[in-house]
């Protein structure tokens, strides 16, 4: 299936969760937050969220600004 | 003693922003800096309590053992206020608040800024109110970049915002405080902390801004972009240490002519 994170398409394996996704990504203890189509998924959770063909993920973090 | 006249002095009360005492009144940006190294040195040297962030996608193949801005900046030791800079409307202005919550574990203080235009990025009000009044609805404590425009400034007090944050001139430009009459107006009537946001370029426009009696001062480029951002950032702790001195102290009435200081009687020739 594919799926967009964060305005780039990836083809991921059916039913993959944000947990294995984020696994995948090597982002694992780094702190991200994760958007589905627009809405939050809470961190707790990334382990049963799974994805669906067509979804847009957008995961983001801190940085520098004023 | 010639009698003082009877001056009432401002009330001297610690920065308090939605229920939380703050030591320094000046809040600072991580923006611009060259390096995490020189960001961490630089808000130390400023003093602040109170950082700002930005919230962007977090680049897909990077280097997984970059440092991340909040290992510098700890969560744990200051106040992180994630902005809502880069929105141009409400809707993306809300998903940005959201969004940040959830990466600072559900932390509900932030800083709203929804802009107008990319030249001056100057605010615009209507969507500003727009996403004030939603945000404030789902439990966010608002601090809100506005106009100084005294009326909009109480609007936005009445609907609950925590903090009133005009602007002295468009960010990042370092023209100082442009109106001083406007933000003097908007202090004399708000009940919750005014913090001039953007504007300063460097010290003597923080002070000035704290003469006015704002309860504080944000700023990012003026430390950022100064040739030393370690030695501008002690200099904004000082000026807005001073200001602030300068303001609870009440300054003398400005005269037209010279008043001499040295006593006229006694004089030999």
């Amino acid at each position: 299936m594919q799926v967009q994170v964060n305005g780039e398409a990836m083809e991921l394996p059916n039913g993959v969760t944000i947990a294995a996704l984020i696994d995948h990504l090597a982002l694992t203890g780094k702190r991200v937050a994760v958007e589905v189509n627009e809405d939050i998924v809470p961190r707790s959770q990334h382990p049963e969220f799974t994805l669906n063909d067509g979804d847009r993920v957008e995961l983001v973090h801190a940085i520098g600004g004023g | 003693m010639t009698d003082k006249p009877d001056i009432q002095l401002p009330e001297d009360k610690p920065l308090e922003i939605a229920g939380r005492i703050y030591q320094s009144r000046l809040l600072v940006g991580t923006g611009k800096y060259h390096d995490l190294m020189e960001t961490g040195h630089a808000i130390e040297a400023s003093g602040a309590e109170i950082v700002t962030v930005a919230v962007r996608r977090t680049n897909l193949g990077q280097n997984p053992d970059e440092p991340n801005l909040l290992d510098v900046i700890s969560p744990k030791t200051y106040t992180i206020l994630p902005n809502t800079a880069g929105c141009y409307t409400a809707k993306d202005a809300v998903r940005t608040c959201k969004l940040a919550r959830e990466l600072l574990d559900g932390h509900d203080l932030v800083k709203l800024e929804v802009l107008g235009e990319h030249k001056t990025l100057y605010p615009n009000m209507p969507e500003t109110l727009t996403a004030a009044e939603e945000l404030i609805k789902d439990g966010f404590k608002v601090m809100v970049y506005c106009s100084d425009d005294p009326l909009l400034a109480m609007r936005l007090e009445e609907m609950g915002c925590v903090a009133i944050m005009p602007l002295g001139a468009p960010i990042g430009s370092g023209l100082g405080i442009q109106n001083r009459y406007n933000i003097r107006l908007i202090v004399e009537n708000a009940k919750v902390p005014v913090l001039v946001d953007a504007g300063v370029g460097t010290a003597s426009d923080a002070t000035i801004a704290m003469e006015l009696g704002c309860d504080g001062v944000l700023m990012n480029t003026a430390i950022a972009q100064a040739k030393d951002p370690i030695k501008m950032a002690n200099a904004m702790r000082l000026a807005i240490e001073a200001g602030r001195e300068a303001y609870l102290a009440g300054r003398m009435p400005k005269k037209l002519y010279a008043s001499a200081s040295s006593p006229i009687d006694g004089t030999f020739f």
